[in-house]
């Protein structure tokens, strides 16, 4: 414990000292965070600062281990920073795939020489990773997949169809699932290909979503060819790896309603609620809006005590099995409901979709809703991560 | 304070489960109710849970308490909740135990909760006068006299008041029903003149009263706290209550849905186990998300009693009306999932679903507390 205060005042020291002004503001609406790459244009300087500073110390990715860049920290450190941060009102120097997703799956599967190329260009931002998962033709049947990958002798030659590929517009390497055994059942010829979006034969093209924007991309591989030292872990083996993998994304998906991500409607629930249907002796004056209020913050004390649970039982070797899924599905369930409470407080002012007659949070109140009904679908359905709770925790027969 | 068990609170755990499943298996809250016995649980079990150390388990040592705290006691009410078992646990303890406790003279706490903490008295709070929980609302007086005071009034839903030793009432001093102001608490023996008892039969076959107060005059010694300022003390002793009857629900929603997962896989239509059907795969694995989030929030407010922390009063609320929702769920869904057995006297689920809707009106239903957790976060 005093180490841990140690580390703290030490950490709220150096955050003190090195978080440039800039990055200790409340995001702009029409500000981004960093999510790097090598094409990633930088018109505020201290945000460059603000990443290097951070990254030399591996706090990007603050408990990856220090050989690959990392911070080596603990988890109980990467807390106390996280506090800090919060505390001083830093933002986070760089998100991305790499990070949340990639990163935590190398380190358990990829070989010493996959680690050391790419871990730290994910901890420095240099690299901008997107996710080759979904096809037409597998979506929720994931493993269905049909994207091809064949053995070319030195090299694998790839031609496919990936969709729903997020930010892959922006993005300077794709991790990708692809078939490398069509006759092998559908789970057991799946391998996990690491591969450079400049490669010939790789194109894009954005999807424009009901919120009016396109984060999401059709990806189109033809006689895309990759290095065969791109290949993670076993020839075959990359539905494991993708199941890992899924895990972590499911986790962060999850735990955007909590405000890790998006704006969150920008404001308390409560108080909106008070501006827009008026108060009476001090309270929201609709009872029914009352209570659905009451209910959201209950639903969200509950939820983040389950999240800070599991840490605690992990900690103690306890902790519940396929909580990835029970995350995912009730986290993004959860933010779906804040938006749909969020509408109906501020009523007719949450249907403006441009120019005057809105503020800056309406406009984006009504372009955050239609976009939280993605949350619900991407990363595995609710349906899918009810199928696992079913399967997996309650052992429920097929 | 870690949501995690304890090495301590894990034995504690284990040592309740076989105490309860040994001692008071849910096949003895039939028999009582089946038997109409007279006390509507069984002094025995109670007196053992005393020798236990559990009817005193949060009572401080130098009242021959234990001296541990709300995360043990939740502990010992969610293993009673896993089989139904009924024990003077929520009247006594929780309840009046409480209200003497934090508004309690010496010689009241010296007297009465090392009794308690033996499990030689029972006890009851005489608070609600309507059919709902509303701790305000209260039109029993308290009327000045020259030897003490003199009560008038109703009062109904009396936990265990048929056969509580002592009660303790909550009556209006000063002010009209509905005001926080003017609430007195007063000490009233069970053989008080004036003072009618009628035992209710309950739906979940355990113990309830309704009270008749006719002019029962007490002394001045008899006051719990200070005249007037009541709902300070009754305030507290809720929140504490609210919270052990939620550990409580914990234990009855959670064996509900194992016992509902266990017939999903057993029972076989179609020729196959009815739980490989999707439609009820889905609302089983919903079911586990509910029984998962109630856990968090029972073992975060029970912790939070434990540190006294300034949200406890949020907390309660948020706990009872999560329990509140989640044992109306599973016990609905648990009944149907059963099927035509089900809804026979003989399964047990059904005792189950009595029980969750006696506990969920208990002590105020989900929405009463949303209110007052939006009363209490100042919306």
């Amino acid at each position: 414990m005093e180490n841990l205060d140690s580390f703290r005042t030490e950490i709220g020291k150096w955050l003190e000292a090195n978080c440039p002004p800039s990055m200790r503001k409340p995001m702009g609406p029409d500000e981004d965070l960093n999510w790097g790459g090598r094409d990633k244009v930088y018109e505020n300087l201290e945000e460059k600062q603000w990443l290097d500073r951070m990254a030399s110390r591996g706090f990007t990715t603050p408990t990856w281990p220090k050989q690959y860049g990392g911070g080596g920290l603990s988890s109980a450190e990467a807390r106390v920073l996280a506090e800090e941060m919060r505390r001083l009102h830093c933002r986070p120097a760089l998100v991305s795939f790499g990070i949340t997703m990639l990163g935590p799956v190398l380190l358990q599967y990829g070989n010493e020489a996959q680690k050391s190329e790419h871990l730290p260009k994910i901890v420095r931002g240099e690299i901008r990773w997107c996710q080759g998962y979904s096809e037409p033709g597998a979506g929720s049947d994931l493993a269905g997949l049909q994207t091809r990958a064949e053995d070319k002798g030195d090299h694998y030659l790839v031609n496919g169809q990936k969709i729903w590929t997020s930010y892959a517009d922006y993005a300077d390497w794709i991790f990708c699932l692809v078939r490398t055994n069509p006759t092998a059942a559908k789970h057991d010829g799946i391998s996990f290909l690491l591969f450079d979006m400049r490669s010939p034969g790789v194109s894009v093209s954005p999807i424009k979503l009901i919120s009016g924007s396109s984060p999401f991309c059709q990806t189109f591989f033809q006689d895309v060819k990759v290095p065969k030292t791109n290949l993670v872990g076993k020839l075959d083996g990359g539905w494991t790896i993708a199941k890992a993998l899924l895990q972590h994304e499911r986790e962060m998906i999850g735990g955007m309603g909590l405000g890790m991500g998006g704006s969150g409607g920008g404001g308390s629930l409560d108080q909106l609620a008070k501006e827009y249907c008026g108060t009476e002796s001090g309270r929201i004056a609709d009872p029914v809006i009352r209570d659905q209020v009451a209910q959201h913050m209950m639903d969200t004390r509950c939820f983040t005590t389950t999240l800070r649970r599991s840490g605690d039982e992990a900690k103690s070797g306890t902790g519940p099995g396929a909580a990835s899924s029970m995350f995912k599905l009730y986290g993004t369930e959860m933010n779906k409901r804040r938006y749909e409470l969020l509408v109906k407080v501020l009523g007719s002012q949450a249907l403006g979709w441009e120019g005057d007659g809105f503020n800056t949070r309406e406009l984006g109140t009504t372009r955050e809703w239609l976009r939280s009904k993605g949350n619900s679908i991407e990363g595995g359905t609710s349906e899918v991560q009810l199928n696992i709770i079913a399967k997996r925790v309650l052992g429920l027969p097929d | 304070m870690s949501l995690a068990l304890s090495e301590e609170q894990e034995l504690l755990k284990n040592t309740a489960r076989e105490f309860v499943s040994e001692n008071s298996p849910v096949k003895e809250l039939r028999r009582l109710r089946d038997a109409q016995d007279p006390v509507g649980f069984s002094r025995d079990l109670w007196k053992q849970m005393g020798e236990l150390g559990w009817a005193g388990i949060v009572l401080p040592e130098d009242l021959g308490g234990a001296g541990l705290g709300y995360a043990e006691l939740g502990i010992v009410l969610e293993e009673c909740g896993r089989t139904l078992a009924a024990t003077p646990l929520v009247s006594t303890t929780l309840l009046a135990g409480n209200a003497l406790l934090l508004g309690g003279n010496e010689t009241q706490r010296k007297e009465i909760l090392t009794a308690v903490a033996k499990a030689e008295r029972v006890l009851a709070l005489a608070l609600q006068e309507g059919a709902h929980h509303a701790p305000y609302a209260i039109a029993t007086r308290a009327e000045a006299i020259a030897s003490g005071y003199r009560l008038t009034g109703k009062k109904t839903f009396v936990l265990d008041g048929h056969v509580a030793d002592q009660l303790v009432v909550v009556a209006r001093t000063a002010g009209a029903s509905g005001e926080r102001d003017g609430l007195s608490l007063f000490l009233v023996p069970k053989a008080a003149r004036g003072l009618t008892v009628t035992r209710t039969i309950m739906v979940d076959g355990r113990n309830a009263a309704n009270l008749t107060l006719d002019g029962v005059e007490v002394e001045r010694s008899a006051l719990v706290g200070s005249a007037g300022r009541g709902a300070d003390v009754l305030d507290a002793v809720l929140d504490r209550a609210t919270i052990g009857l939620a550990a409580e629900m914990l234990g009855t929603l959670a064996e509900a849905f194992e016992r509902t997962i266990k017939y999903l896989k057993d029972r076989k239509q179609f020729g196959v186990p009815i739980g490989s059907f999707q439609a009820l795969k889905h609302r089983a694995a919903s079911m586990f998300v509910e029984v998962e989030l109630s856990r968090s929030i029972v073992l975060e407010a029970l912790r939070a009693i434990d540190e006294n922390r300034p949200d406890v009063s949020q907390l309660a609320s948020v706990a009872k009306a999560k329990l509140s929702d989640a044992i109306h769920l599973i016990g609905n869904e648990a009944v149907q999932m059963f099927g035509g057995i089900g809804v026979t006297d003989e399964e047990e689920i059904g005792l189950f679903l009595k029980r969750a809707r006696a506990a969920e009106l208990t002590l105020g239903d989900a929405a009463y507390h949303r209110a007052r957790f939006a009363a209490l976060s100042g919306f």
